[in-house]
């Protein structure tokens, strides 16, 4: 086994252990984990059987294993973040119309309770 | 328009909240609640855009009841929380008016009246001939442009469609409440064009421009350009975004 494999192969391994501990730990959400577990079984693969890799490389027609490595790479990036970009758009929606109820709210309140309310907005966070 | 026709408008004014969208204007929005208060007997709500200012001081001491976003959320997040209190709360008409003091709330009986013939209806800035608001030619020209996209999809001559001066009924207050984009311009053009896809009926009716009690209105070139992409890609989305129909 050659160094740069034993390198790929401690790589692969790892991201597996970070994404199984911050699943544990509640941190990563399973529908973004999904992805991120594709990508290190990929990884894995790869660095375990270099050949493969070689061979797909021939199959599609790149010159060299790495540009097809940068191509795959590139696409999974992207994808990723336009994924994050609907999420963030979804949230961005979501806690506008929360606003938006809360304001409608407060003032609902404050004219049941004839409670004048003189306190500043909440500093943006 | 004689002061007698408008007195007897006002009085025949159905259930209406006037809903002033404000953000940082403590300097002018004090007088603009006034200026609707001498003309008008109505309801009016103003929608504290996250300011950071003493507008909703100012606003409330006027005798307008004050909603306060906790924070900026744009024209479009202010206006949708204010469409969704009047529908919310039983008004028969909301009309929309700048807190910067541009509209002149004299012509706000004749805007609900029309709305007898609509569900929508815009106060046409431009229209009359005397007006000094004047605007540089590129913006000019973009507005021009929506103005005709606009009037084709709502089947009627428009040609001020980014006027912030807008009455509406319960029908076209629920298309508001539900779809009123936050984003630039969207709270305009976009939320036009998503009313007459609604099935609202849109018209116009001109109004008076007044100078801009404070601050000023930015036309550099630069920013003008800017201006007509923005409304281009707004126009775009809004004419090829699907938008689900009760």
């Amino acid at each position: 086994m050659s160094a740069p494999q034993i390198v790929g192969l401690v790589t692969a391994i790892g991201l597996f252990l970070l994404l199984i501990e911050l699943l544990r730990q509640r941190r990563l959400r399973e529908k973004y984990a999904l992805v991120w577990f594709v990508l290190a079984v990929i990884a894995l693969v790869g660095a375990a059987a270099p050949t493969l890799v070689y061979r797909i490389t021939d199959l599609i027609g790149f010159q060299l294993p790495v540009n097809l490595i940068f191509f795959i790479a590139f696409l999974v990036l992207f994808a990723l973040s336009v994924q994050f970009s609907l999420e963030l758009g979804r949230m961005e929606e979501r806690v506008r119309t929360l606003a938006e109820e809360l304001a409608i709210l407060r003032l609902e309140v404050e004219q049941q309770n004839g409670i004048k309310d003189d306190e500043p907005p909440v500093d943006e966070v | 328009m004689a002061a007698d026709t408008i007195a007897a408008m006002s009085a025949a004014l159905p259930r209406t909240l006037v809903v002033v969208p404000a953000w940082n204007e403590a300097a002018t929005v004090g007088e603009v609640i006034a200026a609707i208060k001498r003309e008008v007997d109505v309801d009016i709500l103003v929608v504290d855009d996250g300011s950071t200012d003493t507008t909703a001081e100012v606003a409330g001491n006027a005798g307008a009841l004050v909603a306060r976003l906790p924070f900026n959320l744009g024209v479009g997040g202010a206006m949708r929380a204010g469409y969704r209190y009047a529908l919310r709360h039983g008004y028969d008409v909301a009309v929309q008016i700048d807190a910067d003091g541009q509209h002149d709330p004299a012509d706000l009986p004749e805007l609900v009246a029309a709305l007898h013939g609509a569900d929508i209806v815009i106060g046409a800035r431009f229209a009359h001939k005397e007006d000094t608001y004047s605007v540089r030619w590129l913006r000019w020209w973009a507005m021009l442009l929506l103005a005709w996209v606009l009037s084709m999809v709502t089947r009627t001559r428009l040609t001020d469609v980014t006027s912030g001066y807008r009455a509406a009924n319960r029908r076209g207050m629920a298309a508001f409440a539900r779809h009123y984009p936050a984003e630039y311009l969207g709270d305009t053009v976009e939320s036009l064009v998503i009313a007459a896809r609604l099935g609202c009926v849109i018209r116009q009716v001109p109004v008076h421009m007044r100078q801009r009690a404070a601050g000023t209105a930015s036309h550099s070139p630069l920013r003008s350009a800017v201006y007509l992409a923005r409304a281009m890609v707004a126009l775009v989305l809004a004419l090829t975004r699907r938008w689900d129909i009760e």
